[in-house]
């Protein structure tokens, strides 16, 4: 290699640099979501070098990365580490496709494993969409720009070897660089890292959906009662079509009133960057970007800030940026009588989603909102017990519906303050007894015995093991 | 209270089961014009199934029937006038006429249920220039009316004129239907804004309605139920002058007086009246917590 | 009653479900639903229960359900027996 360029003509002569044999742990990020080119890439690639039982660990596994369910068959792949899984891999993975329980955590605990010499990296491959010989790399800028690479960071600074692979390869020096050249051993210049379409969508449309509005509304209304709403306010919000809402709404509030919020944090949509842009925030500490507005602010405006997953939710860190938050919005595909939520199975008990940032976000957040419909296509939403345990109900204080909002007993002085502000407060389980007339009660689907997936907590201990589904 | 009244298309079980929850005070399922000819059956017969089984007790509850020129309005008040409903809706409603026609086969409907002669009240959907200029008839034709609406989208087709946002084409059908209604002792409501998208105008044409003396407002889209129920309800000022008149009612009564004039203005029974239903409704909202 | 044609009831949409029906012989009842594990039992009884209260005792059901509430099952069960047998005598 030449001293001013880590550059290698063919990935397969960078893995052969980079000292991977069989049974060592990979990484990758996903901030190229759906999107994503080279994960599978990649993969293929040590396929067809003849790797075998490699560790996969990937912030998220996305649909379109489901060629690792031939990886894994082939015995490629042995073992997968992972925030989130979608349900094309996850159905696999439920169906007992793996003779190694899938490891997820969460978007704090996982660059916390890395840096504490838990789950340790030999090789990080870090997609980038724009990058220069040395290693510098962004993706804020270039034809498959995704934004922030937060969740690359620290694989990217730990691994024992650092690989980029980007399809922008510019002169250096990158200087406004999340990954820096010091912690990178070689760069790989590929046509594409990815289809730009799946990347991040055009814009995110906040729901038409009358039930999300309603949410969205008390959503609001539930903030506003609880005194967190004053100069120095500080948000979280999700990108589905109720968290937008209730984003719009906010800032309406906020402008009314005269509100100036401290930061937004996120997970960072459109409708976060419009509170900034109109003065609600004075910043953004963004993670992930999740639309096209996100990736043009972070790039043009200073006031819109790259920060890297540590930074944002590491639980062993001296201080994280959840810790700091007052207000958070968050969603759930089930939700028990103590609060628990699962975020990571459907109701029959299929892997499709996985905690991201969501246990974390709770933890720290001060008031902690989970938004979701009474019922879901005839399921209710509350339960007597989660089908698998996401995020602690010690951590959770209130949910929203439409029918009515329950807040946690453990905040029983939060409660009064919002029924003394007219907000419809209800007990958890007369929720659930609603929810249950409406739809009658369902069966619970039988359960298999073997142990498809761990599911670890932001302190590294197990709080809940997925079984296969029959 | 009837500040907000909510369409609801009679054939979408999705939207009808979360029709209670989007905090209108009034719900309307649709079996009319949300509802395609072919599939008038299926509608009558879900907005039945779905009205037994999930009760809509926390709601005033209107259906809107198909008009007296189609072959289905009587199987829609066979089937839906049994459960009761708060409100009947027929459309194109055109004289006194159609109000006893409907009377007529409401009653006999209701004789066969057990239910009293008269349960099920009418709230006729004035649309056609005829309907408007018979509104006071319509309103006063039996006891059975307890308000009328108004349908704008209908009616300036009839009066060959553009529907606009402004709404200078239908401000005599509103004077006309307030006046109509409030001489017949009913409540009056207005025709629904149609743009989803622009909320503020839907602000704007609640907050119209009301000054001109409307009970309440159509809506169509759950996006403005908010916007109406705010341009309904009584502004702290109204609640304060309110308390202000009860007040000095009592005051007086106390000291054995018997007129009482307050800020130079002689207080008479209406007056009273207004005040306490502004102080009950103002209550109501309180603790129904519907903004 | 008694079924004299194939007839469809409601739709694919989300808490819908789609009915079709046609004469047989003896009821069969062929079920989908997004919700099988926790309320295929359900449904069924709720299918049944209909064909049973306008005595149809002849009849070939397919249903498709998109996790619709019982009283919409109902609904659509009765929509569609009725339309399949119009034309017959009360």
């Amino acid at each position: 290699m030449m001293k001013d360029s880590k550059v290698i003509a063919a990935l397969k002569d960078a893995i052969l640099r980079s000292g991977l044999k069989d049974g060592m742990r990979i990484s990758f990020h996903h901030h190229l979501r759906n999107g994503d080119g080279v994960m599978n890439m990649v993969l293929g690639e040590l396929a067809a070098m003849g790797y075998r039982d490699l560790t996969v660990n990937s912030s998220s596994v996305f649909d379109v990365q489901s060629p690792i369910i031939d990886h894994v068959k082939s015995g490629v792949v042995g073992r997968i580490e992972t925030n989130y899984m979608g349900a094309k891999v996850g159905r696999f993975i439920s169906a007992g496709g793996m003779k190694e329980p899938v490891v997820f955590r969460s978007h704090g605990g996982r660059p916390s494993a890395v840096e504490n010499g838990v789950t340790p990296i030999d090789v990080a491959f870090v997609a980038a969409p724009t990058a220069d010989p040395m290693g510098n790399a962004t993706g804020k800028i270039g034809k498959s720009a995704c934004g922030s690479l937060g969740y690359a960071e620290a694989d990217a600074r730990c691994a024992k070897h650092t690989i980029v692979v980007t399809d922008n390869l510019v002169p250096y020096p990158l200087e406004d660089a999340m990954i820096q050249e010091q912690w990178v051993d070689g760069v790989v210049a590929v046509d594409s890292i990815g289809d730009p379409q799946g990347i991040v969508s055009g814009t995110t449309r906040i729901t038409r959906d009358p039930v999300g509005l309603v949410m969205a509304r008390t959503t609001v209304d539930v903030i506003r009662a609880s005194g967190l709403l004053r100069d120095g306010f500080s948000f979280q919000t999700g990108a589905g079509g109720a968290s937008l809402a209730a984003a719009k709404f906010l800032k309406d509030v906020m402008l009314a009133e005269k509100i100036q919020g401290s930061y937004a944090l996120g997970g960072v949509t459109s409708a976060i960057v419009d509170m900034l842009n109109a003065g609600c925030f004075r910043s953004i500490m963004d993670v992930q970007c999740f639309d096209l507005g996100a990736v043009a602010s972070i790039r043009d405006n200073p006031r819109h800030v790259e920060i890297s997953a540590t930074r944002y939710a590491s639980p062993t860190s001296k201080s994280c940026c959840v810790d700091s938050l007052d207000a958070a919005i968050l969603g759930a595909t089930e939700i028990d009588t103590d609060f628990n939520v699962n975020v990571h199975t459907d109701s029959n008990g299929f892997i499709m989603g996985g905690s991201g940032g969501h246990s974390d976000v709770a933890a720290g957040a001060k008031l902690c909102i989970i938004v979701a419909p009474l019922i879901r296509a005839r399921l209710p939403i509350v339960t007597d017990r989660v089908t698998t345990i996401s995020t602690p109900g010690r951590t959770v204080d209130v949910l929203v519906t439409q029918k009515g909002v329950a807040v946690n007993p453990a905040r029983a002085a939060l409660r009064d303050r919002l029924a003394e502000a007219g907000v419809k407060v209800v007990d958890i389980h007369d929720l659930k007894a609603a929810a249950e007339k409406l739809t009658g009660a369902p069966r619970r689907p039988a359960r298999g015995t073997r142990e498809v997936a761990k599911v670890v907590y932001r302190d590294e201990t197990q709080i809940d093991s997925i079984k296969s589904v029959k | 209270m009837r500040r907000s009244m909510l369409f609801l298309p009679g054939n979408t079980p999705n939207i009808i089961v979360n029709g209670d929850a989007l905090g209108a005070d009034n719900v309307i399922l649709d079996l009319e014009d949300a509802v395609a000819p072919d599939q008038k059956d299926a509608a009558r017969i879900l907005v039945r199934s779905a009205i037994k089984a999930l009760g809509f007790k926390n709601v005033e509850l209107t259906v809107r029937i198909n008009s007296l020129d189609t072959p289905y309005w009587q199987a829609d008040l066979d089937e839906i006038v049994p459960l009761r409903p708060d409100l009947i809706m027929p459309t194109k409603v055109g004289g006194a006429e159609d109000v006893l026609t409907l009377d007529a086969c409401m009653a006999e409907v209701e004789k066969k249920s057990g239910l009293p002669a008269g349960t099920v009240k009418l709230i006729p959907l004035i649309e056609t220039a005829r309907g408007l200029e018979n509104a006071y008839a319509v309103a006063s034709a039996s006891p059975r009316v307890a308000a009328l609406f108004l349908g704008a989208e209908d009616l300036t087709a009839d009066l060959h004129c553009p529907r606009t946002k402004e709404g200078a084409e239908i401000f005599y059908a509103r004077s006309r239907m307030i006046s109509a209604a409030r001489a017949a002792g009913v409540d009056v409501y207005d025709t629904p804004f149609t743009d989803v998208n622009d909320d503020e105008g839907a602000v704007k044409d609640a907050r119209f309605a009301r000054s001109m003396g409307f009970s309440g407002k159509a809506v169509i889209s759950p996006r403005h139920v908010r916007a109406v129920n705010e341009a309904f309800s009584p502004t702290q000022k109204e609640i304060d002058s309110a308390r202000e008149v009860l007040a000095a009612i009592r005051q007086a009564k106390e000291q054995g007086r018997g007129a009482i004039s307050l800020h130079g203005k002689m207080i008479d029974k209406p007056i009273v009246v207004r005040a306490e239903q502004t102080i009950a409704m103002a209550e109501a909202i309180a603790k129904g917590g519907s903004k | 009653m008694e079924i004299r044609r194939k007839a469809v009831a409601g739709t694919l949409e989300s808490s819908d479900v789609l009915v079709e029906i046609e004469p047989g012989s003896g009821v069969s009842v062929e079920l989908e639903s997004v919700v099988m594990m926790q309320f295929g039992a359900a449904i069924e009884n709720a299918v049944r229960e209909v064909l049973k209260e306008f005595a149809v005792e002849n009849a070939s059901l397919r249903v498709v359900d998109r996790g619709a509430l019982d009283c919409t099952i109902r609904a659509r069960v009765e929509t569609a027996i009725k339309r399949a047998a119009e034309g017959e005598d009360e």
